[in-house]
C-alpha cells in the first residue's frame, strides 16, 4: 500500500511536469528561447543520478561497517540505476548543447563531470564482475565505490567552481538550483519534476533490488 | 611505532628496487620510448597547447604503468607475513611514499626527456616543476590505492587503467590548467588557489587510502 502511495506520487508528478512543462508560459531568453524547457527534463536526470548514487555510497559505507551481503546488492543496483540516469542526463544534455550551442559536445566542467562520474560507475560495475566470490567482491567494490564517490564529489562540486570561463549555467552557487535566470512559473514545475524523478528513482532502485535478490533465491533454489 | 613500521617497509621496498632494477629501468625506457614515439609524430617541436596536452598524457600513462606493480611484487604468503606483523595501515603508507618518491623521479625524469626531445616552452621554472612535484604526489596517493584494488581482484594490469582514469581526472585537470599557465609568463603566486586544491586533494587521498586499505587488506 505504501509502495503504492510513492508510485502514485512519482508517476503523477512527472506526468504533471511533461504536461506543464510544454504549456507553461516560459520566459524568452536569448539563445535558448523554447528549449529553455529541457531543464525539466535535462536537470532532474542529474538530480535523480546523484541522489541515487548517495544511496549507492551510504550503502557501500553499511556494508564495509556490517560486511552484511544485502547492502553490497543495494549498493549495485544504485550505482547500476544511477548510471541509468546518468545516460538519460547526457542524452538529454547533448540534444539541447546542439541546439543552444551548435555542437553535441563543449568543452566545459560540467559536461566533463558528468562524463567522469559515468566511467567511474562503468568502471565499478567492470570491477564487479572481474570477481567471482561474493564475500571479496562486495569488499572490493564497496572500497572502490567509498573512494571514487568522495573524489567524484570534489570533481563535480567543488573543481567547477573554481574554473573560468564556464559557458553552462548554473556555475553560481549550487549547479542547476541556482536562482538567476528561473522566474517563478518555471519553479513551479521545475520543483515537482525534480522530487517526482527522484522518488520514481528511488522506486526503480528498490524494484531492481527485489529483483536481484529474486534472482539469487531462484540460483539458490536451482542448486 | 607506526612509524618504525613505515620506515622499514619504505626500506625493504627501495632495496628490492635497487636490487632487481627491471622496474625503474623499465620505467625510464618507457618514457623515453613514449617522448621518442611523440617526437617521431610529430617530428620536432609544437606548439604550447599540444605541448602541455602530451606532457601530461605521457605523465598520466607512465605513472599508471610504474604504479601497477605497487602489490604485484608481494605474494599471497608475504601478505600474509606483513598480516601479522604490521598495521594496514604502515602498509599503505608506505607504499604511498614509495610510490611518492618513484613518481616523483619519474615525472623529472619524464620532463628532461621530453625538453630534451621535444623543446621546451616553460617559462616559469618554478611554477611547473612545483605542479609537477605536487602531481607526481597525487598520482602516487591515487594510484596506489587503485593499485591495491585491482591487485586484489586479481586482474591487475586490465583493470587498472579503466579503475583509476576516472578517478585521476579532477587532478590531471588542475595539473594542466597550472602548467599551462607556466608556459606564459605569470607570476609563480597567481595560482596559488589551484596549487591549494592540488595539496588539498594530496591529503583527501592520503586519508581515504588511511581508513579504507585495512579493508581490502582482510581476507
Amino acid at each position: 500500500m505504501k509502495e503504492n502511495l510513492w508510485k502514485w506520487i512519482g508517476g503523477m508528478l512527472i506526468i504533471y511536469s511533461i504536461i506543464a512543462g510544454l504549456l507553461i508560459e516560459v520566459p524568452d531568453l536569448p539563445v535558448i528561447h523554447e528549449s529553455i524547457r529541457n531543464l525539466f527534463y535535462h536537470v532532474c536526470m542529474w538530480f535523480a543520478m546523484i541522489v541515487i548514487m548517495g544511496i549507492s555510497f551510504v550503502n557501500s559505507l553499511s556494508f564495509l561497517r556490517t560486511f552484511d551481503l544485502r547492502y553490497d546488492t543495494m549498493a549495485a543496483e544504485a550505482a547500476r540505476t544511477g548510471l541509468l540516469f546518468g545516460f538519460l542526463g547526457i542524452f538529454t544534455g547533448m540534444i539541447w548543447a546542439k541546439f543552444t550551442w551548435g555542437d553535441f559536445w563543449v568543452k566545459d566542467p560540467q559536461l566533463n563531470g558528468a562524463a567522469v562520474t559515468i566511467l567511474i560507475y562503468v568502471a565499478y560495475l567492470v570491477l564487479r564482475s572481474s570477481m567471482d566470490e561474493e564475500q571479496k567482491r562486495a569488499r572490493i567494490s564497496a572500497v572502490y565505490a567509498v573512494f571514487a564517490f568522495v573524489l567524484l564529489i570534489v570533481f563535480i562540486g567543488v573543481l567547477p567552481r573554481m574554473s573560468e570561463g564556464s559557458i553552462h549555467p548554473g556555475k553560481d552557487g549550487s549547479p542547476g538550483l541556482g536562482v538567476n535566470g528561473l522566474d517563478s512559473t518555471m519553479r513551479l514545475v521545475f520543483y515537482p519534476a525534480i522530487a517526482g524523478w527522484i522518488v520514481t528513482g528511488v522506486l526503480i532502485w528498490k524494484i531492481r533490488v527485489r529483483l536481484s535478490r529474486l534472482k539469487e533465491r531462484v540460483a539458490e533454489l536451482q542448486d | 611505532m607506526l612509524w618504525n613500521e613505515v620506515i622499514s617497509l619504505i626500506r625493504k621496498d627501495i632495496r628490492l628496487e635497487l636490487r632487481q632494477r627491471w622496474a625503474l629501468n623499465g620505467i625510464l625506457l618507457y618514457v623515453f620510448s613514449t617522448v621518442f614515439v611523440t617526437y617521431l609524430a610529430f617530428s620536432g617541436r609544437i606548439d604550447a597547447g599540444p605541448w602541455n596536452a602530451l606532457f601530461w598524457i605521457i605523465m598520466l600513462f607512465a605513472s599508471v604503468n610504474a604504479a601497477s606493480k605497487s602489490f604485484v611484487q608481494e605474494n599471497n604468503a608475504r601478505q600474509l607475513m606483513y598480516y601479522f606483523l604490521v598495521s594496514p595501515q604502515a602498509v599503505i603508507l608506505s607504499k604511498i611514499l614509495y610510490n611518492l618518491l618513484l613518481m616523483m623521479v619519474l615525472g623529472l625524469m619524464c620532463y628532461g626527456v621530453f625538453v630534451l626531445f621535444m623543446g621546451s616552452w616553460v617559462v616559469n621554472q618554478a611554477l611547473f616543476v612545483v605542479a609537477l612535484l605536487l602531481g607526481s604526489s597525487g598520482f602516487a596517493g591515487i594510484l596506489t590505492m587503485v593499485a591495491a584494488i585491482a591487485g586484489r581482484s586479481g586482474n591487475n594490469f586490465a583493470l587498472m587503467a579503466v579503475l583509476s582514469f576516472p578517478l585521476v581526472l579532477p587532478l590531471l585537470l588542475t595539473l594542466m590548467k597550472v602548467s599551462a599557465a607556466a608556459l606564459t609568463p605569470v607570476a609563480f603566486w597567481s595560482h596559488a588557489g589551484n596549487l591549494l586544491v592540488l595539496v588539498l586533494l594530496n591529503a583527501l587521498v592520503v586519508v581515504l587510502g588511511w581508513v579504507l586499505f585495512p579493508y581490502l587488506w582482510r581476507d
